[in-house]
């Protein structure tokens, strides 16, 4: 059984908030929702599949209720939690939800405040005892990694740096993107060192907001006004220490969730026209990179020099609105909106100055959790009927 | 440096209480499988590799080369390098380098276990040789 071409993604919606001091979570996820409900041309009450992750209030049955979804007709929820990358796994999961008939319009949302307050705290492992002490923080955890990956490959600083870059480039086009100054290598390499080899423009942003998608069926997805969009190939997969056994922090749990999702679309990186690259840190796209497949492992240095990223100049245009690095990163977490873009791509709907011409494929790929520690990941590709 | 910091004591559990109890002596503690073979940490009961439910405790040497680290610049409790060791014995873990110039830490170099004191049980670091 395969979910190519089962499921429609017929309605987008980003918050253009970054900062809501104004406004609760749960309010935050029903603005999304309405706006991707309304995106859809659908109504509340058509919903029948609800999934949310870690982000929601209270988890799936409080956010059921509080956003008043048709209960008599709601027949299919999923709170899978994967930190970053859950709105990217629901996507895949709402998609098996409809080629098995348990639901036919679903409804993701992401939302939160991280900008305004302190975020709850996440459950504990059983490696709390072993790790907790240590302090592994998200800029730590991704700087082993590319520590490790300098010295295994001898990637720089100044190819971590072309990823901002490029970010910038395209940030300067969204009007709602927090950082829209167009940054140069030596501005990346300039910015204070965060935690080694990390600068401070190698890290995303700090934003409130949200996202919002709605999946359905092809029959639905017909009917309705929007260019149609398809899930043609998705993936998940997770990676950790396990046990400390021939550790390498060079690569992601992407090199197994990337294959899953190309070899689904029968389809291979070459044939990528757009790429939404989870950017948590430069170093999260250089080696994600990689791992999908887009160089060999150790290139994602040279492969990202020289403005190969930005939209009509290389030859991978990425993360068009700016991304994590410059435009927001919700909740800290960067799937939903990489796959809003990706789908904004495909209709034609980025900004004229970043739209890539003929987008008929695109990824949108993400990790959760820690890349240096314990992670999942996840892969969609996309195709533009 | 970083004497001062203030550990928290690790809660412990009936899996885990012999690590603790051997830390108390200035022992660190591995697990092993003596269905595959391997070595693991951090302690299970069921060997993460072959799934066997033979695993035993063995002291390691508490040597190992740094696999990578990372200085973390601020921090409410100031700078602190965190990093993964590999064993002797072959298991890599996560840890923090202490006890010397965090600036001139290096991939490969050797390193060895010391004990941070905490509320409860001592917690492990690694310093260079």
């Amino acid at each position: 059984m395969t979910i190519k071409g089962k499921a429609y993604i017929a309605g987008i919606y980003e918050h253009p908030t970054r900062h809501a001091p104004d406004k609760s979570t749960a309010q935050l996820h029903a603005e999304v929702a309405k706006g991707a409900i309304e995106d859809a041309g659908l109504s509340k009450d058509d919903v029948d599949g609800y999934f949310c992750a870690g982000d929601a209030p209270g988890g799936a049955w409080p956010m059921v209720d509080y956003l008043g979804l048709n209960t008599k007709k709601l027949s299919h929820v999923d709170s899978t939690e994967t930190g970053g990358c859950s709105y990217i796994i629901h996507l895949g999961h709402a998609a098996e939800a409809i080629a098995a008939g348990k639901c036919s319009i679903a409804l993701i949302t992401l939302a939160g405040k991280p900008r305004t307050g302190v975020m709850p705290p996440r459950a504990a492992g059983a490696e709390l005892d072993f790790e907790a002490a240590y302090g592994a923080t998200t800029h730590n955890a991704y700087g082993m990694c590319a520590m490790r990956h300098m010295h295994d490959y001898g990637t720089t600083s100044e190819q971590l740096a072309w990823i901002k870059v490029a970010a910038s480039h395209h940030a300067q086009y969204n009007p709602h993107a927090m950082l829209k100054d167009v940054v140069t290598v030596e501005d990346v390499l300039n910015s204070p060192m965060i935690s080694d080899p990390l600068h401070r423009m190698d890290c995303c942003v700090v934003s409130d907001g949200g996202g919002a998608l709605i999946v359905t069926t092809p029959e639905i997805a017909k009917s309705l006004k929007k260019p149609q969009v398809r899930l043609i190939g998705h993936g998940e997969a997770m990676k950790g220490p396990r046990g400390g056994k021939d550790l390498d922090l060079t690569y992601s749990a992407g090199v197994w969730s990337g294959p899953r999702a190309f070899e689904e679309a029968g389809i291979t990186p070459k044939d990528i026209k757009y790429a939404s690259i989870y950017d948590s840190f430069t170093i999260t796209v250089l080696m994600q990179l990689e791992d999908l497949g887009f160089c060999k492992k150790g290139e994602g240095g040279k492969f990202v020099a020289d403005g190969n990223l930005i939209s009509g100049v290389g030859k991978l245009p990425f993360n068009t609105d700016g991304g994590g690095l410059c435009s927001n990163h919700p909740v800290n977490r960067g799937g939903m909106t990489k796959i809003i873009e990706a789908v904004r791509q495909l209709r034609g709907e980025a900004h004229p100055k970043v739209q890539v011409r003929n987008c008929d494929l695109a990824i949108a790929h993400g990790t959760g959790g820690l890349l240096g520690v314990r992670h999942a990941a996840s892969t969609a590709i996309l195709e533009r009927v | 440096m970083g004497d001062a910091k203030k550990y928290p004591a690790p809660v412990t559990s009936a899996e885990t209480a012999p690590f603790w109890d051997a830390a108390k002596q200035g022992k660190f503690m591995i697990k092993r499988c003596t269905a595959c073979g391997e070595a693991h940490y951090f302690p299970r009961a069921i060997c993460p590799f072959c799934f066997s439910d033979k695993t035993v405790w063995e002291e390691s040497s508490g040597e190992g080369t740094i696999y990578t680290y990372s200085l973390m610049r601020k921090s409410p409790t100031g700078p602190y390098a965190i990093g993964y060791v590999t064993l002797k014995e072959g298991p890599s873990l996560q840890t923090n380098f202490v006890d010397c110039d965090l600036t001139t830490l290096k991939i490969g170099q050797r390193v060895k276990v010391v004990w941070k004191s905490t509320d409860g049980a001592p917690l492990p670091f690694f310093t260079p040789v």
